[in-house]
């Protein structure tokens, strides 16, 4: 791997009429790294992802993923490159072989077809026709074609829509071994918090096409550092030395301090507050 | 940079991706009900009922309706099988992802087009042999034995199928869906086949306004060639003028071609609806 990052983003601005989508952002993603780009719908997800996929005009900012522009690169820019779309309906009348089995055909070096559809656990569907299968099915067989020229560079706009909780276990080991047996750096969005937090090395949060924060997961909005909340039956404190507290109350109580609980913001907490929920 | 890129190693070229691009597209094409059955039957069932209906013989000939039909049938079989077939087809597939997942990947663009114009020619040589078929065992047709016959059908199948071919991909960039790709490609199809005297037989009974719109477009003269081919120099007074006019002929599907091809590199999108 080399020292340059694999995708690095300033000052990105892509509007659609009036429509402001992707508002100043800046990212940097490490080669080897899985990064997870959280924000509500319409937040501007897809429209960054697609500017960096080359499939998208920018109205300002600078790109570079694995070296080059998007806008301007060329085939073999591409062929170290995997996309998995948001929305594909293509492919209907193939089965899941022929379809896979094509794709691996663009490039210098694919994975075999077959292993392709064996990593996303679709052997058992090889044969069917693509458009009788259901729709988490469906999304592996996009996420089967996006490997199978063996990416150097993947990217996932929301891959496990529509996912049932095994396939989702599933597709989550897959990434960890691209990720670490084969050194693929990821981009993924996704709405999932638990996702973020079990896959990626870093999260950027964006809300109204703006990165309004961006860490590890356990640091995401000051978590790490965030005043502990500790409750009990007459009371609640935010404190930075919640042993203290607890200690101080174990005395006021002489024992057991009556329905104590002690508890840090969890992602989710941090996330909904990132984005301004009011609830 | 060059560190920086993908996997090395040679990229396969553009011609045999083209090859296979072709195949994946006939496999589409073959299991898609509705084109088989509006782009492929379609012109075979026309022919057959209006073979069936028309009946008599144009005067000063032995020249029947049905086999005053078949060689114009022809000429609309693969206006239907290359302008109304590769029309509605990119249209959908710029709609439904599939040209946003091939420009995804590392496919040269021409190996799509390479794709798409082999699968247009393969359906519309079954097309041809199709209606042909009909026309001998139906209809009486005979195959001509003179080989300078041969060769104007040869001439005239290449420059039609080619004009037709560009002007439908230049069309698909008209439909704004591949919902209303269908409508938008049957509609001129449909009107065109019917001001080039092939639905309504023959040519020269056409009122004067009709015969100047439908010799605008190729079909007109793709119909004529194939007549020319297949029938007597005694229907000739059926025609708009008493001669077959091959030079003519030449010319008109000859300018389309130029001009689909120009039509195709100003108008063509990658990209659907949602844009760039
Ligand atoms: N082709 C388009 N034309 C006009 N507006 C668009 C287009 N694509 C996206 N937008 C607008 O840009 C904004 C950002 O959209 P985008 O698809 O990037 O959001 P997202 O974060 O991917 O959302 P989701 O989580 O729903 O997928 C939205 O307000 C959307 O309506
Ligand atoms: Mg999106």
């Amino acid at each position: 791997m080399t020292d340059t990052p694999a995708v690095r983003v300033r000052g990105l601005r892509k509007t659609y009429g009036d429509t402001l989508a992707v508002d100043g952002v800046d990212l940097d993603v490490a080669a080897g790294e899985v990064v997870a780009l959280l924000g509500p719908n319409g937040a501007g997800k897809t429209s960054t992802i697609e500017i960096l996929e080359g499939h998208r005009d920018r109205d300002a900012g600078e790109v570079r993923v694995l070296g080059h522009d998007p806008a301007r690169a060329g085939l073999d820019w591409r062929t170290g490159i995997g996309i998995v779309t948001q929305d594909g309906a293509d492919l209907t009348e193939l089965t899941v072989r022929e379809a896979v089995r094509h794709f691996a055909r663009y490039y210098p070096e694919p994975r075999d077809p077959d292993d392709a559809i064996e990593l996303v656990g679709l052997t058992g569907k090889a044969d069917a026709r693509v458009r009788t299968l259901s729709g988490g099915q469906r999304r592996r067989l996009d996420v089967a074609i996006g490997v199978v020229g063996r990416p150097r560079l993947l990217f996932l706009d929301e891959p496990t829509t529509g996912f049932d909780p095994q396939a989702r276990r599933q597709f989550w080991a897959l990434i960890r071994r691209l990720a670490a047996d084969e050194g693929c750096t990821i981009l993924l969005s996704t709405h999932y918090l638990e996702e973020a937090e079990a896959l990626a090395d870093r999260v950027a949060v964006i809300v109204d096409g703006r990165i309004v924060a961006a860490g590890t997961p356990a640091t995401l909005g000051g978590r790490a550092t965030a005043r502990t909340l500790v409750r009990w039956a007459d009371g609640r404190q935010e404190t930075d030395d919640p042993a203290a507290l607890v200690a101080s109350l174990t005395r006021r109580y002489g024992g057991v301090v009556p329905g104590l609980t002690i508890s840090r913001p969890s992602l989710e907490d941090v996330y909904l507050d990132l984005i301004g929920d009011p609830s | 940079m060059t560190t920086t890129l993908g996997r090395p190693g040679t990229r396969p070229s553009a011609a045999r991706l083209g090859l296979y691009r072709a195949a994946i597209e006939l496999k589409t094409f073959f299991r898609e009900r509705d084109a088989v059955v509006f782009t492929f039957a379609l012109p075979a069932v026309i022919l057959a009922l209006l073979g069936a209906i028309f009946d008599g013989v144009y005067p000063g000939s032995d020249v029947t309706s049905a086999e005053y039909l078949a060689p114009s049938m022809i000429a609309a079989g693969i206006a239907s099988t290359t302008f109304v077939n590769l029309g509605t087809g990119i249209a959908t597939d710029r709609d439904d992802g599939t040209l946003r997942r091939l420009r995804g990947a590392p496919m040269p663009p021409s190996a799509y087009v390479i794709g798409k114009i082999l699968m247009a020619l393969v359906v519309t040589v079954g097309e041809t042999l199709l209606l042909l078929g009909i026309a001998v065992v139906a209809f009486d047709v005979r195959l001509p034995t003179d080989p300078a016959r041969w060769f104007t059908f040869g001439w005239v199948f290449l420059l039609g199928t080619t004009a037709c071919a560009l002007a439908g991909i230049a069309a698909s960039s008209l439909a704004g869906s591949a919902r209303s790709a269908g409508a938008v490609m049957h509609l001129p199809y449909l009107v065109l086949a019917f001001v080039s005297g092939v639905f309504f037989t023959p040519v020269g009974a056409l009122p004067g306004p009709l015969i100047t719109l439908g010799s605008l477009f190729p079909l007109k003269w793709m119909a004529q060639g194939f007549r020319s081919v297949f029938l007597p120099d005694s229907i000739l007074p059926q025609e708009v003028v008493p001669s077959w006019e091959h030079g003519r002929i030449a010319l008109v599907l000859a300018a389309w071609c130029i001009g689909g091809m120009l039509l195709c590199l100003t108008t063509f999108r990658w990209h659907g609806r949602r844009g760039r």
